[in-house]
């Protein structure tokens, strides 16, 4: 078994490094096709990893070598295929391989080709070495790394200003999260000695509360950067800057839900400290309404499904907060699936509209892209939660949970967010597919996407489609390392009462989605209408005024200070002293260069003097010595 | 009046005095090695005088060291000198100037 790990990790970065040969020559095919099939192979190892795990539940653990061992730390390259990280690499190898297949027709005429493929597969590694390694240390390379090729990806289109500028808001933010989290590991390392997952866990069950909450508190810190919670979310929206395949992997499917993760992998840390997790749920629940209520007006169907990310990624944090870490690791694999279809779909429209996002200048693409608009209405249906989709099982029962756990109040918000995310995900659908054809009016031809870009999108839609029918085979399997909480209602009445009227809730917001956009009557908004002049809608669409007000109130600022500190503090003061050192040796150098004339006889005068000088000052410190006695005596009188 | 080592040590200061003016003051070549000559047998006094006055003979053994380098120093200086005067046929000091900083 030792082998395919090896295989299922090192497959993507031989792919990263052949498409990196071809770096700076120009676009060629084998770039995309080598890395696929390179990552298809690391599919089929997890995949066999996966049926060994399920067949005899048996973990498969490595240690490649010794990364760093110094006095008491001991680092190893260690690696850990358990029911939790095979899940996590069952959802990265798929996803990323249907992406790298779609990508090969979606950046077909793209100039940097050869460069996409070397970062998208690096990243796939990066995300790999996060999810398998068996310490902290090992999920810190890997989290590192998925932020860098994250960087390269959504400034991969570095000829545009607002896409280096995307890429640097995401780099530096999630820098912001990662110091909370350095800081938890550091924690984790002092308090138990160890930073082995198996190890430190064991450890943390004889230690103070206070202690663990902290280190509970920087850890989520660092998922909170990674998985765009508030107040960190605003990156996710503008990395939509990115290639789409790159959206569709990285900011929908796999990286974000890294901080998922690592609440799932610590769950023996945040089972000790109840209230940490009773404030994951909550934000989490505030994250899930506050990013669907700003997908409700947005004009950019990239970001309305980068909104609905953050949404759901609240929902799982719900989840892990609570305590149902199956939970959050169910909904994170079937979101990755129905998620990252929906934003392939979005691709498709998107390249068929040369790269136009505004959904209202769209309408009526049913009719020239049938295969894309199914598959992302099934998508979509996906998401809303609609039985029998994946949706329904893994959304449902976080619902479920929060009921059951009596927080009601989350409880509530997650039922109106699901409302909220019906209503969003139809009205891009009803928008893009359906009514009047807009795009006549500015010139569009829009086309469907290449056959094989389709086929590949298509083991995606099963998935989504039958995902939830696997809940029962993975409840088995991963309760084998996470604690197997089930939510049963008390009475069957209740259940089949929320269940249905759940059901009944988001079906009544797709409809009214349907018809408030749908009809022939939509036009392409100008500013003018009543509802844009409302408050609310203002509001939404400068999304709470929050980039806004973090560029006026720190941004600015900080930029004033740096300023301040640059030319009063470095260029006044540590500049001008080290100048001004220079300028001293310099300054003595010029005056003192007239003493070497050159004449033979003027340098004899001047070491005559410089014997004069060390002559005296040997016999002066010679005298000072011999009579050091008296002259302290002399001193102590002067009151020294 | 007996003659004793602080006899020795004046007649050495005096010497090098002359010596040190002598390099100072000299602007021809070959006098300057005389005033080199002077200073070194200045010091080869003192070391002579003051071997004696402890009855130790390394400060002697020193001055026998002096003597070989003078030798030796001259030797390669009398060369060189010779060299310059055939290649500027003269051997002032203030015309040697190449080393100018």
């Amino acid at each position: 078994m030792e082998l395919y790990l090896y295989i299922a990790l090192f497959s993507p970065l031989v792919g990263s490094m052949f498409a990196a040969l071809y770096g700076a020559k120009p676009r060629t095919k084998i770039a995309g096709v080598v890395p696929s099939a390179l990552l298809i192979t690391s599919l089929i190892a997890s995949t066999i990893l996966l049926a060994h795990i399920l067949s005899t539940g048996e973990i498969v653990h490595v240690e490649m070598m010794t990364w760093m061992a110094t006095g008491n730390l001991y680092i190893p390259f260690g690696f850990i295929v358990d029911q939790v990280s095979v899940t996590m690499m069952m959802v990265v190898t798929l996803v990323s391989s249907v992406v790298h297949v779609y990508a090969i027709g979606y950046m077909d005429h793209d100039k940097g080709f050869n460069r996409f493929f070397s970062w998208l597969s690096a990243f796939v590694f990066s995300m790999l070495i996060l999810v398998m390694s068996d310490n902290f240390a090992g999920l810190f390379i890997g989290w590192e790394g998925v932020g860098l090729c994250s960087w390269g990806l959504i400034g991969f289109w570095y000829h545009k200003e607002s896409a280096t500028w995307a890429a640097n808001e995401a780099f530096i933010m999630n820098r912001i999260a990662d110091l909370g989290m350095l800081i938890g590991i550091f924690l984790v390392y002092w308090n138990t000695g160890t930073l082995q997952y198996e190890g430190a866990f064991a450890a943390m069950q004889n230690l103070d509360t206070e202690i663990l909450t902290w280190m509970g508190i920087f850890l989520f810190i660092g998922a909170m950067g990674k998985s765009a919670q508030f107040p960190l979310h605003t990156w996710l929206a503008d990395a939509m800057e990115g290639p789409t395949p790159v959206s569709a992997l990285i900011h929908a499917a796999t990286m974000v839900t890294a901080g998922v993760y690592l609440v799932v992998r610590s769950n023996e840390l945040y089972a000790l400290i109840p209230d940490v997790g009773v404030f994951i749920a909550s934000l989490g629940a505030f994250v899930a309404m506050f990013a669907a209520s700003m997908a409700l007006v947005n004009r950019d169907i990239k970001r309305v499904i980068a909104y609905s990310t953050l949404s759901q990624l609240g929902y799982m944090f719900v989840a892990a907060g609570l305590g149902a870490y199956w939970v959050a690791l169910f909904h994170l694999m079937a979101h990755a699936f129905f998620k990252a279809l929906l934003f392939l779909g979005a691709g498709n429209v998107m390249h068929a509209m040369d790269s136009e996002l505004d959904p209202f200048k769209m309408g009526g693409l049913g009719k020239t892209m049938k295969a894309s608009m199914v598959m992302m209405t099934l998508a979509s249906v996906a998401l809303a939660g609609i039985f029998p989709l994946a949706g329904f099982f893994s959304k449902d029962i976080i619902i479920e949970a929060a009921f059951v756990e009596h927080h009601f109040i989350i409880y509530t918000v997650l039922l109106l967010t699901a409302g909220l995310t019906a209503f969003y995900s139809f009205r891009i659908i009803a928008l893009i597919f359906h009514g009047e054809e807009r795009y006549k009016l500015f010139g569009f031809h829009p086309h469907e996407a290449y056959k094989f870009m389709l086929v590949a999108m298509s083991p995606l839609l099963i998935l989504a489609v039958i995902a939830g029918s696997l809940k029962m085979t993975y409840f088995e399997m991963v309760t084998a390392v996470l604690p197997a909480t089930e939510y049963h209602l008390h009475s069957v009445t209740t259940y089949w009462i929320m269940t249905i009227g759940t059901q009944i809730f988001v079906i009544l917001a797709i409809l009214y989605a349907y018809k408030k956009y749908a009809n022939s009557s939509i036009k392409v908004p100008d500013g003018t209408s009543k509802m844009e002049k409302s408050f609310v809608y203002k509001l939404l669409i400068n999304q709470y005024y929050i980039p806004y007000s973090y560029e006026q109130y720190l941004i600015r600022p900080y930029r004033e200070l740096s300023t301040i500190f640059w030319k009063q503090i470095d260029m006044k003061i540590v500049d001008a002293s080290v100048d001004g050192i220079a300028g001293i040796i310099y300054g003595t150098g010029e005056k003192t260069r007239a003493m070497q004339s050159g004449n033979l006889s003027t340098m004899l005068k001047w070491m005559v003097l410089g014997l004069v000088i060390l002559l005296s000052l040997a016999v002066v410190f010679g005298l000072a010595a011999r009579h050091f006695d008296e002259i302290k005596v002399i001193l102590s009188g002067l009151g020294v | 009046m007996e003659i004793g080592l602080n006899h020795y040590l004046v007649l050495s200061t005096i010497l090098f005095s002359i010596g040190l003016v002598g390099v100072m003051r000299r602007k021809n070549l070959l006098l300057l090695f005389f005033a080199t000559e002077i200073l070194l047998n200045s010091v080869n006094i003192a070391f002579a005088a003051i071997s004696h006055y402890y009855g130790d003979l390394t400060g002697q053994m020193f001055a026998f060291f002096v003597i070989a380098i003078a030798a030796s120093e001259v030797a390669v200086g009398l060369g060189l000198l010779i060299v310059w005067h055939k290649r500027h046929n003269n051997i002032d000091l203030d015309s040697m100037s190449t080393m100018k900083g």
